[in-house]
């Protein structure tokens, strides 16, 4: 069996996100990139099962500039097999990614689609859902335990929801989203690294895929949250009755 | 705050393991009965427990002053039982004094209050503490003149004091000595964008420059744990090193000018902001690393450097200290540009961290005898990578790397530093620990902490790991642990297990031409120890030098260099 990872190049977790000042994005000029976090959760989950034996191959893609290259051989370091680069000059939205995951699906044939459950960028929780509904294949969103059964060929999967956990069973091929807690994912080490680089990245183009790129949603604006204003200290209790009661209106 | 209920934990402990301490060694004799029995207790336990005693400390001192100042303050210090007595030159604070003070600085910078001395006579390890009743809070140069004109007059010795955060003792009162904090003098002057120079007042926080220069789009030229308190001016004062001399080298080159006020209260205007100017004998570097004892530093001009973007990191093991060394030398060949950070830990180190904080896991699978952190710090993303990348596989192929990992992302190389800073915290939980923050020789640093294994070994030292293990002079901190409190009292006293390690470590130190002090300085723990480092000719110039610029000693005494050559 193949697995299938989605890989996404997003602004480093740990970065703090300015606004463009046109309010078009996010600046991401001179800004450290890196793989997104539930991405990580993915491949590592990938990885696992095939180490357990239950799958063959692991290829990770990424859609998206150049530099997500770097991005792939982050993935190849960490140990999938294979990279496979979807150039595209402008990000995308859910649907889009999509299109293109499924056209790819079609051409590859995985057992598995492994996505992580959103990107921290824009945090649509999208993708993996439309990709399942695109493929008519079963989905398990925001997994945080897969075991696989090789001779039924199925999945089970324990989902975080908002009650506790739940268990589903999957048939494959099917498409799973994985949470925070599912795994820790490891490090690349410097062996992996070396072989990383005689591992193929093969490129592709949106023509290749024919996929039709024209989106539905116009993004209108971009803006920073409020900012949280200071704390005032009152000099009295009237002072604070007054202001629970004009200005905060709880009381 | 999380601390301090730590150390009041541990004392519970500390108080009951005392008292048969003192039963252990009632023979020792040498002053009043009543003083001498709690400053034995005092002494053996401090050497052993360090800041865990931090209660008993405390009721202990306040009975000390009450009994006159008879007593030694330094109460973790060193083996060379030195008392130091309070100079009867220096005169006593009188009334007439606080209103002198008052009418120069103002009521409300004239501070009596007893909590706030309290903080101020304290040093944050609550290690040292001084019994000073008078904080003085300057606004400008003028008023540093003045006091210390005054002051210079009455022969009424002052500790100059920036953020309190020094850990040798330096930047708190010895006995009564009147604090000067420059707390309050703390503007940025100037700022230039094309040549870097930052120009500004004693009493800036450190963090706070390094905010206001991250809008610049630049950095300072130090960084340090303690940065969110200590001062420049006290920085300047003691030559901190910190984290980003590999880099950018020590103050002695970045500082470029100052502004220092002498015992006399004289301003010594040597604030320039060139990299060139040599006129003359170079004055500030007297003050750079004389921890106040020569004047107060009032302003300075700091060369600081552009931000740069691309920060890589490599967490790596090696098989043996050799492997460690070569490492060095081919990461300056090869990476030398972009070198940002060399830092060094071994087995004991790592499993100490990983024993003892949560959350933290190692990076390489296999356990190894040495790991090494190298960072880089570049321009270029992609270049720094592959330059890091491309250097440690050939290390990997020549085999001075056993195995190693690269950050991903940020979120990985903070829990690679995690592990590096996390060392401190972990000796704190692990039981008491002495500190020896000493500098040698790079081929020699591991071999002390070998032969001090060898010494020290049937006592179960836990943990003895050099870290800091930076380029060109090579600094290196080293630590102790022992955590089987039982075992230790079955085997050895206290006493013989500080005997076993000073003065061993300040005698090996020297003969292998070291430094006892790489980056903390000297303060009052270790000033009567300057001789392992420097030789009596060099001690006589810097008492000349002293008593040129401070005739009556009032600047910092007992600090710094021997008080005996400064009593009556």
């Amino acid at each position: 069996m193949k697995i299938l990872v989605a890989v996404k190049r997003v602004v480093d977790y740990a970065v703090k996100i300015r606004v463009k000042p046109d309010k078009t994005g996010v600046d991401t000029q001179n800004v450290k990139m890196s793989m997104n976090p539930f991405c990580e959760i993915a491949l590592e989950e990938a990885l696992r099962i095939k180490e357990a034996g239950f799958a063959k191959e692991v290829v990770a893609v990424s859609i998206g500039p150049s530099q997500c290259v770097d991005t792939l051989r982050t993935g190849l370091a960490m140990g999938a097999d294979r990279g496979i680069h979807v150039e595209a000059s402008s990000s995308f939205l859910p649907l889009t990614i999509a299109k293109i995951l499924k056209s790819l699906a079609d051409v590859e044939n995985p057992g598995l689609i492994f996505l992580g459950k959103q990107a921290i960028d824009d945090d649509c929780n999208q993708t993996g859902q439309m990709v399942a509904a695109l493929l008519g294949w079963p989905q398990a969103t925001f997994a945080s335990k897969v075991v696989l059964d090789k001779d039924k060929q199925s999945a089970t999967v324990d989902r975080e929801v908002d009650g506790g956990l739940e268990t589903l069973s999957v048939d494959l091929p099917a498409v799973i989203t994985t949470d925070l807690r599912l795994n820790q994912p490891r490090y690349a080490t410097l062996p992996n690294i070396m072989k990383a680089k005689s591992k193929p990245i093969k490129k592709m183009t949106l023509e290749d895929l024919k996929v039709d790129i024209k989106s539905d949603i116009e993004i209108v604006e971009v803006t920073e949250p409020p900012k949280r204003k200071s704390g005032v200290i009152v000099s009295s209790v009237d002072e604070l009755i007054d202001k629970l009661k004009n200005e905060a209106h709880v009381v | 705050m999380m601390m301090i209920h730590r150390w009041r934990r541990s004392g519970e402990f500390v108080r009951s393991a005392c008292k048969s301490l003192s039963s252990l060694r009632p023979e020792h004799n040498s002053m009043s009965p009543s003083v001498s029995g709690f400053v034995n207790r005092y002494e053996s336990k401090g050497k052993t427990f360090q800041s865990n005693a931090w209660n008993d400390h405390n009721r202990e001192l306040d009975l000390g002053r009450n009994l006159g100042m008879m007593q030694q303050y330094k109460s973790f210090g060193s083996s060379s039982a030195s008392k130091v007595q309070r100079n009867p030159l220096f005169s006593s604070l009188e009334p007439k004094d606080v209103s002198y003070f008052k009418e120069i600085l103002g009521d409300k910078h004239v501070i009596e209050d007893e909590e706030r001395l309290e903080t101020a006579n304290t040093d944050w390890m609550h290690k040292y503490r001084g019994s000073s009743k008078l904080m003085l809070l300057p606004k400008n140069t003028e008023e540093v003149s003045q006091i210390l004109k005054y002051c210079d007059s009455r022969s009424l010795a002052v500790v100059p004091q920036g953020g309190n955060t020094g850990l040798v003792g330096g930047s708190v009162p010895v006995f009564d000595e009147v604090i000067i904090n420059v707390g309050l003098m703390n503007e940025v002057l100037s700022f230039d964008e094309v040549s870097g120079v930052l120009v500004c007042e004693a009493g800036c926080i450190l963090e706070n420059l390094a905010t206001f220069l991250d809008t610049k789009g630049f950095v300072m030229p130090l960084d340090l744990g303690a940065k969110g308190s200590c001062h420049i001016g006290g920085n300047v004062s003691t030559n901190a090193g910190g984290l980003r001399l590999i880099r950018y080298g020590s103050l002695h080159g970045t500082v470029l000018g100052l502004e220092a006020v002498t015992a006399n209260g004289n301003v010594l205007d040597m604030l320039g902001t060139l990299r060139k100017d040599n006129t003359g004998y170079d004055l500030k570097h007297l003050f750079i690393g004389s921890e106040g004892s020569l004047g107060i530093v009032t302003k300075v001009s700091i060369l600081t450097q552009p931000k740069m973007s691309s920060v890589n990191l490599a967490f790596i093991a090696c098989k043996d200290f050799l492997s460690c060394q070569k490492l060095l030398v081919e990461a300056k060949r090869n990476l030398g540009e972009i070198l940002s950070a060399f830092e060094f830990l071994d087995n004991n180190s790592m499993d100490l961290v990983l024993n003892h904080l949560d959350g933290v896991r190692n990076p390489v699978s296999s356990s190894e005898n040495f790991y090494i952190l190298i960072e880089t710090t570049g321009s270029g993303e992609t270049y720094d990578r592959e330059k890091l990348e491309a250097f440690l596989l050939k290390s990997l192929e020549q085999g001075l790397v056993s195995d190693g990992v690269i950050a991903q992302d940020i979120n990985q190389a903070s829990s690679f530093w995690r592990i590096r800073e996390g060392i401190t915290e972990a000796l704190q939980k692990a039981g008491a620990c002495y500190k020896y923050d000493l500098s040698l020789p790079v081929e020699e640093i591991y071999n002390i902490v070998n032969d001090l294994r060898g010494r020290l070994g049937k006592i179960h030292i836990t943990a003895l790991s050099p870290n800091n293990f930076k380029t060109e002079d090579c600094n290196q901190i080293m630590h102790m642990v022992q955590v089987t409190w039982q075992m230790l009292w079955d085997m050895v006293t206290l006493e013989t297990l500080l005997g076993l390690i000073e003065p061993y470590v300040y005698e090996w130190t020297s003969k292998h031409r070291g430094s006892i002090s790489a980056e903390h300085g000297l303060g009052v723990m270790k000033a009567n120890e300057i001789f392992y480092s420097k030789s009596p000719e060099t001690v006589a110039l810097m008492v000349s030098i002293k008593k040129l610029l401070d005739p009556k000693g009032i600047l910092n005494p007992y600090k710094v260099l021997p008080h005996s050559f400064f009593s009556p």
